[in-house]
């Protein structure tokens, strides 16, 4: 990696979002990457002035995580995103597409996934 | 009053590409707007699990059709950090004359709807003429007038003669004349002002909370631009980010217009600089790791994550294109905004839908 990513957990998500938001840090995106064991990794990048700061978290793909949208809004298209193609479910999402922001209703599968998931209700 | 629900798009005299708009209004004003997304999804991304690493600058290429080179070169960049190449000086010196060239026939091609979405047909036509100087560029330098196909991952497949050298600085003079002839009507004239000042209004602050990038950034009145970070070769050109404080239409309209005046600057430094060289050099191993690029497209900051594990396919290729994340800012510029200004104020973002949703 060409910059340093600092890993988080679950917990500590929120306050992150929050701290970054009062720095006046942009949310950049973030990039959801299948580890191939049933696990994801969620990348957090933010930008000040050009340089970017990496927040990486490790999820369970039936986890719920929870949405960063309520702080920074810019996260809903992402984060409806990664949820279309990774079946990832998150918590608190400011406006969610229920996994078909690309996706067509009867569209099932995560098709990001390596392992593809079937959605479930 | 009562609210009203009305569909804007999929299918709009002013959209180039599908996207659609759930607008709740009281009476002629918007107070809501939900995006519906998924018209044009291709899961690009996801190819690179099926096609060799050298084979997906052909695909990136086609992420979107206007920048194309921008995408393949913000591709080919990343590989080259991750495997240690040492691109030739020459090559990002030509990088930046098609990346320019492209920025120039982008803005040149929005001007030109933007001013056909509030009835300006006139000068719909007169930027579209001029672009085609660039698009003739292209043909004769790239073999193609879109898809330009140049990038390869340690420089560049095509050089530049010193009679191609010559014949751009000649076009460029006629673009740079050209435009400047449309300069009273674009930024004194009575239709363009009355449609597009103090239209679909996003502050300072809210740009930055809302993650703007690009030409919709630098209206508000930020100073930002991925070209400051010195890719290429622009560490080596004189550059300044062009930036308006109005946040509104008309002043996202000045950026690119600016932008398209300072872009023939830069394609005329850089053809003045480049040096002698060679053009590309043969970059061997494979991807191994994660890496992060930004470029600047037309539209705004481009991203590039890839994560590859020593193997001839990568292991994941994301895409965050400028467009994705001028949704959200664009969203907050509706309320607020007369049903008749919603198609000026979409296109103010110069909105990419193929880009968006790869």
């Amino acid at each position: 990696m060409n910059d340093v990513i600092t890993r988080i957990t679950m917990d500590e998500l929120p306050g992150l979002a929050q701290k970054m938001f009062g720095e006046g840090q942009r949310l950049a995106t973030l990039t959801a990457v299948d580890l191939g064991d049933g696990t994801l990794d969620l990348l957090y990048h933010f930008d000040k002035d050009l340089v970017l700061s990496h927040y990486r978290l490790t999820v369970p793909k039936d986890a719920v995580a929870p949405s960063i949208s309520g702080v920074y809004f810019a996260a809903l298209l992402v984060e409806n995103e990664i949820k279309d193609q990774f079946g990832l479910n998150f918590s608190g999402l400011a406006l969610d597409f229920g996994g078909h922001l690309y996706l067509a209703d009867e569209v099932q599968n995560a098709p990001f996934c390596k392992l593809s998931l079937t959605k479930k209700a | 009053m009562a609210r009203t629900i009305l569909p804007f798009g999929p299918q709009h005299p002013v959209l180039p590409e599908p996207i659609h708009l759930t607008l709740e209004l009281e009476d002629e004003i918007v107070v809501s707007a939900v995006p519906a997304l998924g018209y044009v999804h291709r899961g690009l991304e996801k190819l690179c699990e099926v096609r060799d690493f050298h084979q997906m600058i052909q695909i990136v290429e086609r992420v979107c059709g206007i920048c194309s080179k921008i995408h393949a070169m913000c591709y080919c960049q990343s590989l080259e950090e991750m495997m240690g190449a040492d691109v030739p000086r020459r090559a990002k010196y030509l990088r930046v004359v098609w990346s320019e060239l492209h920025r120039i026939h982008s803005h040149l091609l929005w001007i030109g709807l933007f001013a056909d979405a509030f009835g300006f047909e006139s000068l719909f036509m007169q930027c579209w003429r001029i672009r085609e100087r660039i698009m003739d560029i292209n043909e004769a330098t790239t073999g193609n007038r879109v898809v330009v196909s140049v990038n390869v991952i340690g420089g560049v497949r095509r050089d530049l003669s010193r009679e191609h050298q010559t014949w751009i600085g000649e076009q460029l003079k006629l673009v740079e004349k050209e435009v400047l002839a449309l300069k009273s009507t674009i930024v004194s004239d009575y239709t363009v002002k009355s449609r597009t000042q103090g239209v679909g209004v996003l502050t300072k602050d809210q740009a930055h909370q809302l993650g703007a990038v690009g030409p919709v950034l630098r209206a508000s009145g930020w100073a930002q631009d991925a070209r400051m970070l010195g890719y290429a070769a622009f560490d080596e050109l004189d550059f300044e980010p062009v930036v308006e404080v109005d946040g509104d239409c008309y002043a996202r309209l000045a950026v690119r217009f600016r932008e398209v005046l300072q872009s023939v600057d830069l394609v005329r430094q850089a053809l003045t600089r480049l040096p002698e060289g060679e053009i590309s050099v043969p970059v061997k191993g494979k991807p191994n790791g994660e890496i992060i690029t930004r470029v600047e497209q037309p539209r705004g900051e481009l991203m590039y994550y890839i994560k590859g594990d020593d193997t001839k396919f990568l292991d994941r290729l994301r895409i965050r294109t400028p467009t994705f994340a001028n949704i959200p800012p664009l969203l907050a510029m509706l309320p607020g905004v007369e049903l008749a200004d919603v198609p000026v104020v979409v296109l103010s973002i110069d909105p990419c839908i193929s880009c968006t949703e790869r």
